[in-house]
Formats: structure tokens, sequence, C-alpha cells
């Protein structure tokens, strides 16, 4: 009954709840003796501050943006894909197996067929779950988190019979041809005349995962498939009167949603580790639920919230080099973070729906 | 043990004629924006029936919501028996007296009469002496009132009629001195209905009061002493039964003059549309709910199925309209039509020519999250005239074209992107209609086209209902309102069971043979 303006859901509430997120992390930071204000210029400026930050600071939103879009896509058909991250390790194999055992003559043909390779991983990785849940009943949330420790056990496996070159201790496939390196973003901006660090890893894929989250919104607001899914999503009875085919839809939605986790990989693999290491997506697939969550499965807002994510993966990092502050309080600081913006929303929305409704009755 | 001993609120030993048993004043209650009461003021006597009735979101559910202590009124004092009676939730109501029957039951379906009449109002840690009481008490109840029901039965295998019973007779456990009935009629059958007016008749001999919520004028004028009509909030008149009549009930309920007949030429029926044969359909526990169902609609008329709720209509319109499976035979212009939801489904019987307008339109003929015209094209949404290309659809083009339709369904307010749920039921429901009606089926498939609806729309939606039939058109009505079938219908099938007990023609039967083959009696025998 109470609905707020257009621009208070999408910005001030979201805003308000990183501010009291940030408010409590300092707390947690005074408390163990260390400057929360100094602690905050230093994530900002090791983030933010130079065109060095920006750049891990993008590279982190590139990975948040496939993961978050994944869960998004998936939202839509209140389907919630927990497994982003096991589809991200297995797309990872994906690319694994392109770049290491097809000739590529350049880098972006061996980007388009990696690409193409971690979707299909990522989206087969999805598939089963997906089947179960059409199929079977099977509830995808179960089924998506269990495929998450089933990948990481098979991706252990491969690394260790088949993808580690003979003689190595460490189980992580060997280096790509190094012809197939990623166009680095200060490569690219170098080129047209922007001066951008190009030691960061920020490579071509953001553009990609630019171009997905364009595409995830014509998928989704502009398209047959994505107005049967957003009808699935919102009253499955309905969508069966209608003769949408829930098998149809929860299969679609997921093989979409896999793909787009497994095409992570293409930014951490190709872009910048250009080998296969053992936990590749570092739990990217999980914050991925928190940006879905935060940017209110819109694409734009997906965008916004990668951005975020990347920022306090990148600070916080910058904050544990700098400050005493150990690197788990820069767990706690994420964690709120998601708590705020993800679990706890209605927290900060129901006092500032009834500001607005005080405000507006002041007015009129 | 939070309901409270039932003994223990004040003794109604000594009503004092004159003072009215219950008096509200100055009742406001607001919801955000919505004044959902506004200044309500209200006198019953001891010993009446008394009648409100008024349109849905008229805002009677709420007064009594507020009379039973779900909801605190904004301003405004309740007076029980002349005494300021605070009501902050409903077990102080209960001790103030006041008993209410919802319109959805709130019994444990797995429990015995007894044990549903007892729960909440246990004396003591043992179960025994409590129960033991109950049987005495409900043995004097069903002697003085017709209130019969077996204790020891089981609610889930108890009639609708019966369910209700006990639902009164929780209330009078309670020692209930105002009785609040919220549209009870509405899953009854006519001879049930009748029963339940005997037992109100009974009971305010006994001197209790009786508060009927309705929106079924013949109700008020059959059973009621005075009335009072609501309206956007506002009580707007209250009056002696006897000095008013249901054209001027109608009248003040919708503000403005109301055909109550539907205008219709007599029906011109060409070809067979629809053929039915033998239609057999299990639910998913494997119990048969349609038995062999055979009938036919043609072009240009109307076949009304009545029928008491549950006996099988959903069933009907369900397998008919794609989204459930059967066996039998169904034949659709004279083409065979798959029931084995093996080839089929909501999408190939739009293709066959047959639209849906669903019983339930919030669960599934709206999505109510989707814009209005996201709900126009839903269901349809595969339309080549929707498609810009091969991927992207015509969304403009829907805008407009939604645009177009809620102006000639006088939809209201005619803003294609506001949300499905901020439509009060009636808009709602032209929605639906407007959707399906224009695709120009060549079977119109309608289930309680009315359920929920406001006056004013019902008389919208029958003149649509009778204009599409006198366009040629078969359209099979399913309704559990006997008023409108009979009204709309040029042929009237009666389902009881899972089975079509008979076919009439409206004008050559009544309620009363009506009622007697709803309730599974064949009513040539009556």
């Amino acid at each position: 009954m109470d609905r707020l303006p257009k621009w208070a859901d999408a910005v001030l509430v979201p805003l308000l709840s990183i501010v009291i997120a940030f408010v409590l992390s300092g707390i947690v930071i005074a408390a163990i003796g260390e400057n929360p204000l100094n602690a905050l210029m230093i994530m900002i400026d090791g983030g933010l501050g130079s065109t060095y930050g920006w750049g891990y600071t993008l590279y982190y939103a590139t990975n948040f943006m496939f993961t978050g879009l994944a869960v998004a896509v998936a939202f839509h058909a209140s389907l919630f894909n927990i497994g982003g991250d096991g589809q991200a390790q297995l797309g990872g194999l994906g690319v694994a197996l392109a770049c290491l055992f097809i000739p590529w003559p350049n880098w972006w043909l061996a980007l388009i067929g990696a690409t193409a390779a971690a979707a299909l991983f990522g989206a087969a990785w999805a598939a089963i779950p997906a089947l179960l849940q059409a199929k079977r009943g099977s509830h995808i949330v179960i089924t998506t988190i269990m495929f998450n420790f089933i990948g990481a056990g098979l991706m252990l496996y491969v690394l260790k019979h088949f993808l580690k070159p003979t003689g190595s201790q460490d189980p992580s496939s060997a280096d790509f041809p190094a012809h197939l390196e990623l166009p680095k973003l200060g490569e690219i901006l170098g080129a047209v005349g922007i001066p951008f660090s190009k030691d960061p890893p920020v490579n071509v894929t953001l553009l990609i995962a630019l171009a997905a989250c364009f595409l995830v919104w014509v998928l989704i607001w502009h398209t047959r498939f994505g107005f049967a899914l957003r009808a699935f999503g919102k009253s499955e009875p309905a969508a069966r009167y209608a003769g949408i085919s829930p098998v149809r839809i929860t299969m679609g939605a997921m093989l979409i949603s896999g793909a787009l986790a497994g095409m992570m990989s293409i930014n951490n693999v190709m872009g910048e580790a250009q080998r296969l290491v053992l936990n590749s997506s570092e739990g990217a697939g999980f914050i991925g639920i928190a940006v879905a969550l935060m940017g209110r499965s819109h694409p734009l807002g997906v965008l916004l919230a990668s951005i975020l994510f990347g920022f306090l993966y990148q600070g916080g990092a910058e904050l544990s080099m700098w400050t005493s502050i150990p690197p788990q309080l820069i767990w706690v600081i994420q964690a709120l973070v998601i708590l705020f913006t993800g679990a706890l929303d209605n927290m900060v929305r129901i006092p500032v729906a009834a500001a607005f409704r005080k405000f507006g009755k002041r007015r009129t | 043990m939070a309901m409270g001993d039932p003994q223990g609120r004040q003794a109604t030993a000594a009503p004092a004629t004159s003072v009215p048993v219950l008096e509200l004043r100055g009742i406001s209650k607001a919801f955000g924006p919505v004044q959902a009461n506004k200044d309500i003021s209200l006198q019953v006597a001891r010993g009446a029936i008394h009648g409100i009735i008024g349109e849905n979101g008229a805002g009677k559910s709420t007064l009594m919501s507020i009379l039973y202590g779900f909801y605190k009124a904004d301003a405004g004092e309740i007076l029980i028996n002349g005494k300021v009676t605070h009501i902050p939730d409903s077990q102080s109501a209960i001790r103030a007296g006041i008993g209410m029957v919802f319109q959805h039951f709130k019994l444990v379906q797995n429990f015995t009469v007894l044990e549903n009449v007892v729960l909440g109002a246990e004396e003591g840690a043992l179960l025994g002496p409590s129960l033991a009481k109950a049987r005495k008490v409900l043995t004097h109840l069903a002697q003085e009132y017709e209130l019969h029901v077996d204790p020891d039965a089981l609610i889930e295998n108890l009639s609708v009629g019966h369910q209700q019973r006990v639902e009164i007779l929780k209330a009078l456990y309670r020692q209930a001195d105002i009785l609040i009935l919220d549209e009870p009629t509405g899953v009854l059958t006519p001879a049930e209905a009748d029963h339940l007016f005997r037992i109100l008749a009974n009971l305010k001999r006994e001197g209790k009061t009786i508060i009927l919520i309705t929106h079924k004028l013949r109700e008020i004028m059959e059973i009621t002493d005075s009335v009072s009509v609501m309206r956007r909030g506002q009580m707007t008149t209250t009056v002696k039964t006897a000095e008013t009549n249901p054209e001027q009930l109608a009248e003040l309920m919708v503000g403005r003059k109301v055909l109550l007949r539907v205008e219709k030429q007599p029906a011109t029926p060409g070809r067979t549309v629809l053929e039915v044969q033998d239609l057999r359909v299990k639910d998913r526990f494997g119990v048969e709910r349609l038995k062999g169902v055979s009938l036919h609609v043609r072009a240009g008329e109307i076949l009304g199925i009545a029928g008491v709720a549950g006996n099988g209509q959903t069933e009907l319109l369900e397998v008919l309209g794609g989204f459930a499976t059967g066996t039998g035979t169904v034949r659709m212009n004279d083409k065979p039509i798959d029931l084995s939801g093996r080839h089929s489904d909501g999408q190939s019987r739009r293709r066959d020519g047959i639209a849906h307008v669903p019983e339930d339109r919030q669960r599934l003929g709206l999505i109510m999250d989707f814009t209005a015209w996201e709900n126009i094209a839903f269901g349809y949404h595969n339309d080549p005239a929707y498609q810009k290309n091969r991927f992207i659809m015509d969304n403009a083009r829907l805008l407009r074209e939604t645009a177009a339709k809620m102006q000639r369904f006088d939809v209201r307010p005619p803003d294609p992107r506001l949300a499905a749920k901020n439509f009060s039921g009636g808009n709602q429901q032209k929605i639906v209609v407007a959707r399906e009606i224009e695709r120009n089926p060549d079977l119109l498939l309608i289930g309680q086209p009315t359920r929920g609806v406001d006056i004013g729309a019902i008389e919208f939606i029958h003149q649509q209902i009778v204009k599409l039939r006198d366009a040629g058109k078969a359209i099979l009505l399913v309704s559990v309102e006997l008023d409108e079938i009979l009204s709309l219908s040029d042929r009237v099938a009666v389902m009881f069971d899972g089975r079509i007990m008979g076919e009439r023609i409206p004008g050559e039967t009544d309620e009363r043979e009506l009622g007697l083959l709803m309730a599974g009696m064949n009513g040539k025998a009556a």
C-alpha cells in the first residue's frame, strides 16, 4: 500500500543500507583500536583513488557482474541459483580446455571460443539441478548448493589427474599460450589516448560483462521468453493457465544463469591467471547473490552493485596491507554490507517508507 | 488457555430494551491514504437481524474487523449495551459477547466437531471435562436452534453447510450475544441457505442479535429487520427493511440507477462449437472429480453451469482450458482436442479458438505484479502481431492497444502502466474480460465472471458476455450465483459431484427445482 518513489527505492534505500553498514564497521574498527576514518580513507584511496585502484575495482566488478546477472536471471523465474560458484569453476574448466587444447591463431578468436566454452560448461553444470527441479521437484537451492561441493571436488580431480603438468606440485593447469593473453583495459584506453594504469588485471572482458548486462535487460523485458520467464516467476499457476511450460522456463532460466556464471571465468582464468587454479572463482559466485539482491535483479542495479563490491574487495585488500586491521575484518565489513543491503533490506525500507508517508502528508 | 473463561464476561441478564445492544459512534479507519471507514455511526437493537450491504471495498469487512478486534479504529467508540467497550483483540470481542462467522471457515480439518468447538476455550489442563461439558452444551444448542451436527464427526467429512453450523456453534458456545456473519450464503446451496435462515430466525427469537454482511439484495429483503448501506467507507443509509426495495438499495449501494436484470434477446443458436463426451478428470490424489460429463455448446448461445462450488466446475474449466488433464472426447469446431496434456497446453487451446476467463482471476487470470499492458499480453504474448521482429516484443504497440482496450471496457484508472494489484476487483476483472473477449474467440469459457465485482461492473460484464453471444460465439458460463446463471444463460446444466444432473431452460424452471438438482436430487421427482 505504501509505495516508495522509484528513485528512493533504487538509490536511497541501498545507499542508506551501505551507510549503516559502514558506520557499524567503523565501530568495530574503533573497537580494535584503529581509526575508522583513516581506514575509510585508505579504502577509498586504494580502491578509487587512482587508475591503478580503479583497475582492480573494475576487475573484481567484472566477476561480480557475471555472477550477479546469473543470480538475477534465475530470480526473475523465482529460482534461487546458489550454485553460481560451482558453475563459474566449471566455466573455468571450459576456458582452460579451450585455451590449452585448441591451437587458436590469435587472442580474439580464442576469446570467442573460450567464452562459448565457459558458457557451455557453466550451463551444463546448472542443467542437472535444473532438470531435477523441473522434472522431479527437487528444490533448486539444495541441489545447486550441493553441486558447488561436487564441482569443487571434480575440479580437484581433473586438475590433479589431467591438467597438472607432470612433475608440478601445484594442482593447477599449465600456463595458457602467451599469445592468448587478453588486452588489458589500460592498453585499450591507452590506444584511444586515455591514460589508465596497465598493471591491474582488468581486461577486455569488462566490455563483454557490460554487453551481458544490456543483453540480459533485453532478454528479461523485451523478449517473449523473458515475458514468460517473469510471468512464471510471479505466479506459477497463472503461467500454467497461460500455457507457459514450467519445465521449459526452469530449464531455460537455469541454463542462461549457469552460462552467465560460467562466463565469469574468461575474466579471472583467461584474463588474469592465464591458467586454471584450484578454487578459481574465489567465492565470486556467492558475492553474486548479494549483488543481485542489492541490484534488485535489474541489470543496471547489478552493474552498480558489482562496482561497489569490487571497491570493497580492492579497498579491503589495501586496508590489510597498510593497517594492522586483520584481513578477517574486511570480511566483516563485506558481510555487513551484504547483511544490510540483502537480508535486512526491509529494516531500512520500512522506516524510509514511513518517513515518505509523513512527509507526503504534510506536503498535501 | 488464552481464550479465557466463557463465563467470565459481564452478565447479559439485564437487557434494558431501549438501549441498543450495539452502538458505533464515529468510527474511522484509514490505511495509508485510503479511508476505509469514515465517521461511521450505527445502532443495532437487541434481537434484531441487521443487514449491512455494500459493494466490494465499501468498508464492510473493515468495520466488522474493528468490531472483532482485528483492527484498531483511528477514531470513534464502540458501545455494548450502552457501555463504552474497548476491543483491542478478538478475545476481548468474545468476552464482550461478540461472535464472528467468517466467510472462510477457521476450523481444524482433522479435528472433530467437538474438538473444534472446545479449541481455545478449554478449561483446565485435562481435555476430558471440557469435552464432556461441550457435548452437553451442543446437545442443548442443537435442540434449541435446529443446529444439528454430529459432535464426533471430523470436519473434513462434513458438508460446507454443516461446517458453517460448527462455526455458529463455536460462537454460541462462547456465549456470543451478537453474532456477525460475513457473506454466509456464498458457499451454500439454496436449501442450505434456507436452513441457515431458519437457524438465524431461531436465534433471533431467543434474543440474540445478528449482523448479516452480504452483497445479495434478496437475502437482505428476506431475513433482515433493518439494513445499513455502505458506500466508499461511509454508512450512507440505515432503513427498515420493510420500508425499502431491492432497486432502491442497489441504487444506494452504487450511487446510480442499476439494471438488476440482464437485457437480452432470445438466442439464435447455430452449429455446435464445443462437444464434450464422457469427460473424466482425476485430481492429484487419484480421486475422480469429473465422472463422465457430456455437454455441448452451440454458436450464439450461453450454456450456464450451475452448482455449488467444488462439484467439478473448476476441473471442467481447467481441462477445457488446457491446464489439467483428463480422458474422454472433446471436439472443438468438429476437431478433436488433446486432453492428455502431452500435445496441448493453454497456448494450443488459444490457437483452437478457446478463450478462458478463469474463476480465480488473482491466482490464474492475472499476474498481480504485472502492469495492465503486460496482463493484456499475458497468454497471447506469442502472438505474431505483438512481435517487432523474431526476438523483440512490440511493447509500444501493446501499450497502445491496452490503452484502447481500457477505454472500451471502461477500466479505471485507464493507466496501462499501473500494476494489476492496484486496480479494484471489478476493474481487474474487466482487464481479464477485455483480454479474452477482444480476441474474438469461437468459445469463451468464463468462470464466476462477477465474483468480488461491484454491481456497476457486473452490469457491464454481463452486457459484454451477451454481446459476444449475439456475435455468434459460444459461451460456457460457470457460476455459483444462481441469479447470474438464470439471467444470463440460454440453457442451464446443473453439476453435482462431478456429473451433470440435468439440463433446464431458464424460463421453464425455478430456483427450487435447480436447488434440488444442485443438492444431487433429481428435480423431476420433486
